[in-house]
């Protein structure tokens, strides 16, 4: 249970950027003036005092789109992330513990979806099945899925196709544990099998689980950038970080150069996805230490 | 090994039907315009494509078409068919992957013994930061950036395009940088732990130099997990190379493909994910058949 002691001195800094990042992206959009959600006649302005971050083609202020844009890329990949954690850690949990026919044949079943392009699928997926969502949703009055059925299919996606390292993490893990003496204890003591998982291997797994999430939530948030990149993820009005990205590179010409339109939101993603990362990296060393 | 080859077509078999049904479940078809096509005309379209009749009757008619060769006509790029697009689009992906996938290897392979060969110094700490670094990189952010720095600032290298060697460099380089980083991280802790071992202990007793304790001995074992990072690689390198191809511009199967979606056009959209999982299944069984060669060769000497 390393994770409640307090953080190893080297995840502080980590730590700390991605407290601000996400308090940027939560409450920064709020201390944005009105006028600045709206188009302007000021298109592609280049950074100043007034646009930090300059503007884009319909002369929106891009630093606020930026924050905003983090809000559905976060949010994707918490969401994402926790959904794969779920699949995983179950996965992992049965395949750990069932005998080494059953194990065998379901670790096969995994790296087989590792060496197929899951993304590939996911896409088709997503288009096949977004129109149908937002059919259904229609009909049964949920107006809010109607807007956001895109979002919704994205996350869940996207969280079935993440889970496969968590599930080789947690296999291993199980493979460890349910040798110790005290997995036998409880198993001499009677207890069956889902209550020896829950209780005995499941909490003494927390900490590599959640240090795991470290590596699950930038590969969502990558994955969804990606889609939205394409502009076959997160679609108008909504945008993320993927989709601000894409239209940074379909403005880049030699002549008039809008720079600052694949920068910042270069930046943006680029610092979310270090903090993560070098978070996870030192909460890994602290824990096998 | 056997098992595994058997396993192939089943394999196979699950792709093409998952890929089928999704496609023709989608709704919309793909003659679905602005214009509404007269009835009689949409018949006769549909009957040459082999979208007419019961859906089951359908899937197995593709299914025998598919087992001679035949991907069909693409429903979009009129009396194409997917075999000739493909046949035109695939070597361009192919080069471009695989050439991301030697810069990946061999600069990973050489960032990760660097590193490991110099443990506790800034040498190593700045090697790990910099894959760090690299991995929060993903193509998309990488690949503007580039451009924006040596073909426009600098105007030394080519905005897109194929055909030159020069065009390869930048789209090669995006599609690998992180790759490269994730390689250098795996053989780094690999290697590190091989260099804890005894065998490696007694080649250093023997007096050889560092180098060669690093790169003739204790890298042969440390290759492995790397090694079987291959076969996630290549999938990744030629789902990524979709987004590398668009920024690049890169007339490549990716490009299609994203159209593919956008047009519904199905039996091409099946055609390049049939394609693509052909030759992972095919590539991942040779990575399986070498690391199996090395691993044995490893335990027996």
């Amino acid at each position: 249970m390393s994770l409640s002691l307090p953080l190893p001195k080297s995840a502080r800094l980590p730590a700390l950027l991605l407290a601000i990042l996400i308090l940027a992206v939560l409450a920064g959009p709020l201390l944005f003036p009105h006028a600045y959600q709206l188009p302007g006649s000021d298109t592609y302005a280049p950074p100043s005092t007034s646009h930090l971050c300059g503007t884009d083609l319909n002369g929106r202020d891009l630093l606020l789109r930026i924050l905003e844009g983090g809000r559905i890329s976060l949010l994707v990949g918490i969401c994402g992330a926790a959904i794969s954690l779920l699949i995983g850690t179950t996965y992992g949990l049965i395949a750990g513990s069932s005998g080494s026919g059953v194990d065998n044949s379901m670790m096969r079943f995994v790296d087989i979806l590792y060496s197929v392009p899951r993304l590939i699928f996911i896409l088709i997926f997503i288009n096949a099945f977004n129109e149908r969502l937002q059919l259904a949703a229609s009909n049964h009055g949920w107006d809010w899925l109607v807007s956001s059925s895109r979002l919704v299919i994205l996350i869940l996606s996207l969280g079935f196709i993440e889970w496969l390292t968590m599930a080789r993490i947690v296999r291993g893990q199980t493979l460890t544990l349910r040798e110790r003496s005290y997995v036998a204890a409880a198993r001499v003591l009677g207890e069956g099998y889902w209550k020896i998982l829950w209780r005995h291997l499941l909490p003494n797994m927390t900490g590599i689980i959640l240090v795991y999430l470290t590596l699950a939530i930038p590969s969502v948030i990558i994955d969804e950038a990606f889609l939205s990149f394409l502009g076959l993820g997160v679609q108008a009005p909504q945008s993320s970080w993927g989709s601000l990205l894409a239209e940074g590179a379909a403005s880049i010409n030699p002549l008039k150069g809008a720079w600052w339109l694949i920068l910042f939101p270069s930046l943006a993603l680029l610092a979310t996805l270090l903090a993560i990362y070098s978070l996870g990296d030192a909460l890994r060393r602290s824990l096998s230490r | 090994m056997l098992r595994r080859l058997a396993s192939l077509p089943v394999v196979l078999f699950c792709v093409v039907t998952i890929t089928f049904f999704l496609i023709r479940l989608s709704p919309g078809g793909p003659f679905d315009s602005e214009r509404k096509i007269p009835e009689a005309i949409e018949k006769q379209l549909l009957a040459k494509y082999k979208l007419d009749g019961p859906l089951m009757g359908q899937y197995t008619g593709y299914l025998r078409d598919l087992i001679h060769g035949d991907l069909r006509l693409s429903t979009k790029y009129r009396n194409r068919s997917v075999n000739e697009i493909l046949a035109q689009t695939l070597p361009v992906t192919l080069t471009l992957g695989a050439t991301a996938f030697l810069i990946a290897f061999v600069i990973g392979v050489w960032l990760g013994s660097f590193a490991a060969a110099r443990p506790g110094t800034i040498a190593e700490g700045g090697a790990l930061a910099l894959t760090l670094l690299a991995i929060s990189l993903p193509s998309f952010v990488l690949g503007p950036l580039l451009i924006l720095i040596f073909s426009i600032k600098l105007a030394w290298l080519p905005v897109g395009g194929w055909g030159s060697p020069l065009q390869l460099i930048l789209p090669a380089v995006t599609l690998a940088i992180p790759y490269a980083a994730v390689i250098a991280r795996l053989l780094h802790d690999s290697l590190k732990e091989t260099l804890a071992e005894d065998f490696v202990r007694t080649a250093r007793a023997k007096g050889l130099s560092e180098r060669a304790v690093v790169f003739r001995h204790a890298l042969r074992v440390a290759i492995l997990p790397v090694i079987s990072y291959l076969g996630p690689l290549a999938a990744n390198l030629l789902t990524g190379s979709i987004v590398v191809e668009t920024i690049f511009h890169i007339p490549g199967a990716g490009g299609f493909f994203v159209n593919s979606i956008l047009n519904r056009d199905g039996f091409l959209l099946g055609g390049v994910v049939i394609v693509y999982c052909v030759l992972l299944v095919v590539f991942n069984l040779m990575v399986d058949l070498s690391y199996r060669l090395l691993d044995r060769r490893i335990r027996e000497s």
